[in-house]
């Protein structure tokens, strides 16, 4: 597979606080990543370490196995990071003419991808009197002049209205259908759930997991239980082996699996047992319930 | 090159305070120099024609002119802080730099535009004052015509000098206003060195210590030609005699902080997180 960025122990530490601490991970071609992490976890940092507006403390990465300089890996690379900034006096079209020169792209492709994002009708309105929706569509219409061969989004939903969003988020999926490999740092996690298949957990600067998504939720799910027989159901479940760990809410019992069990095996157990449910509900953990105990325990 | 060059100029020239600014800087210069050449006619009572005073004669009038061009500088020097002001402020230098255009060439992409500008202006004034010199000089061979043309020169040295130092401020502060407010605090601060070195030592070191500090050495490129003037008029005064040649050392001292300057702005650039 086709390695587009490699980053190897990569610390960034601005005075004492270490906000990237040894972070290595690898972006193959095709793939939608996510980079997840509470707010302050480093991912802007490491962002902005890759992107070359961020000077790097110790470590390396390397874009395209490192055949290239950073600056030249970039004209291949769309990305936009926090806020969109552009010239305010300018119109959408200069503003884009003016990324189309950096980069060396064709002026031709200016209003094919203002048609992808929308703005069409706009193109020739000053920057500074776009909606904030219509700013983040300008930048990802300026991340996509190059036709990347990689995306990066930095949180491209937040301070959006619900409409904004979904309009950000069709787009980044009808971007991801056509091939192109996406980074997509968010703290977000359905946003992430949605779109990604790969994900990094960042917190307080250390990776606490990377892998596919659907690994990441890996465990046999749980049951949520209730019953009248509330005690002899509690005592029954810690005393049994194929549960992880058994959690008591009021009226309400949560029991994890260890082993694959399905529900309708755990109701006659409980009915050979003596013991009658009112309620039993399996579930498997979120992405939300999984990065909340990724990042809670110290 | 080419590549840089047209990038900022369609970051100045889309901007109507730097277009204004611009036009001005190239202008004004150009408007007065005309203005002063015609003839004036005060109703009747007096005529004011400054080419009667010889100050259009060649070869002075290639130092008069860039003396007093020089002064409009100010205006592009606004510019220069404030494209840089700009990029800060908008955070469009973040976004540049992500789009793949490295530090050294942003740096360069505002030095050669500068260079550029000050060539512009050179141009300018030096085929402006070719011509009204043509108008106006007694003599007219080309020998002498063409005689202390290094003034040109000088004046745009001085130009690409003062706006290095300015990039280099620009760079420094991040906001345009205060910028400017340290071109201010530096002129002053070269007079206090040149007071602490008069007291330790004496006035004829200080003006040779101070003729090494970057505004005064850009000054001295081209010395004010009022004496000069005097001495044409009255040349029986031998006393007023001073030296106002362009001297080779004192372009080397400009160009050195011409590198310095745009060297710490790339340093600056490149140890910043932005």
């Amino acid at each position: 597979m086709e390695t587009i960025l490699t980053i190897n122990n990569l610390t960034k530490k601005f005075g004492y606080l270490t906000a990237v601490k040894d972070l290595s991970f690898t972006i193959n071609k095709g793939n939608v990543y996510g980079i997840l992490g509470p707010n302050g976890s480093g991912k802007s940092t490491t962002l902005g370490i890759v992107l070359n507006v961020v000077n790097k403390t110790s470590g390396d990465f390397n874009w395209f196995n490192g055949q290239i300089s950073t600056h030249e890996a970039l004209k291949k690379v769309g990305a936009i990071i926090e806020n969109p900034n552009f010239y305010p006096y300018m119109s959408a079209y200069q503003n884009l003419k003016l990324v189309c020169r950096i980069k060396g792209v064709d002026y031709s492709k200016i209003d094919e991808k203002l048609g992808v994002v929308g703005l069409l009708e706009r193109k020739n309105s000053k920057f500074s009197n776009y909606s904030l929706g219509m700013k983040q569509r300008l930048a990802i219409a300026s991340a996509l002049l190059n036709d990347p061969e990689i995306l990066i989004l930095d949180e491209p939903t937040n301070g959006l209205d619900p409409q904004g969003i979904h309009q950000i988020r069709t787009l980044i999926k009808k971007i991801a259908s056509e091939g192109t490999t996406i980074l997509l740092a968010s703290h977000l996690l359905d946003e992430v759930e949605k779109v990604c298949s790969h994900v990094v957990v960042l917190r307080k600067g250390e990776k606490l997991y990377s892998g596919r998504v659907d690994e990441m939720i890996s465990s046999h799910g749980f049951f949520e239980l209730k019953s009248v027989q509330h005690e002899a159901l509690a005592s029954f479940l810690q005393n049994n082996p194929d549960f992880l760990s058994v959690k008591e809410e009021g009226e309400l019992i949560t029991a994890f699996l260890k082993e694959p069990m399905d529900a309708s095996t755990f109701n006659k157990l409980m009915f050979e047992n003596g013991i009658t449910l009112s309620h039993l509900v399996k579930r498997k953990e979120s992405l939300e319930e999984q990065f909340l105990k990724l990042t809670d325990n110290n | 090159m080419l590549r840089l060059i047209n990038l900022e100029l369609q970051k100045l020239l889309l901007n109507r305070a730097s277009r204004v600014l611009i036009f001005i800087s190239f202008i004004l210069p150009f408007t007065v120099l005309i203005l002063s050449s015609i003839k004036i006619n005060f109703f009747g009572f007096f005529t004011l024609e400054l080419g009667e005073l010889g100050i259009f004669n060649f070869p002075i009038i290639w130092h008069i002119t860039t003396f007093f061009a020089s002064y409009f500088k100010l205006f592009f020097a606004i510019v220069v802080v404030s494209m840089i002001g700009n990029e800060y402020s908008n955070k469009t230098i973040k976004q540049n730099l992500i789009d793949g255009l490295s530090k050294k060439e942003f740096i360069l992409s505002k030095f050669y535009t500068i260079v550029f500008f000050s060539f512009l202006a050179t141009v300018l004034i030096g085929v402006g004052s070719f011509l009204i010199g043509l108008y106006y000089s007694s003599y007219t061979e080309a020998s002498i015509i063409f005689r202390e043309t290094e003034f040109l020169l000088a004046y745009f040295l001085k130009l690409v000098g003062f706006f290095s130092l300015c990039l280099f401020f620009g760079m420094l502060v991040k906001r345009s206003a205060f910028a400017l407010a340290f071109l201010f605090i530096l002129y002053i601060f070269e007079w206090i060195v040149f007071w602490i070195v008069v007291q330790a030592s004496s006035t004829d070191m200080a003006w040779k210590v101070k003729n090494f500090l970057p505004l005064e050495s850009m000054y001295n490129l081209i010395d004010q030609p009022f004496q000069r003037v005097l001495m044409t008029k009255y040349p029986e005064k031998i006393d007023m005699s001073y030296d106002y040649a362009v001297h080779w050392y004192e372009l080397v001292i400009v160009l050195g902080w011409t590198a310095l300057f745009v060297f710490l702005s790339y340093r600056l650039l490149k140890q910043r997180d932005l």
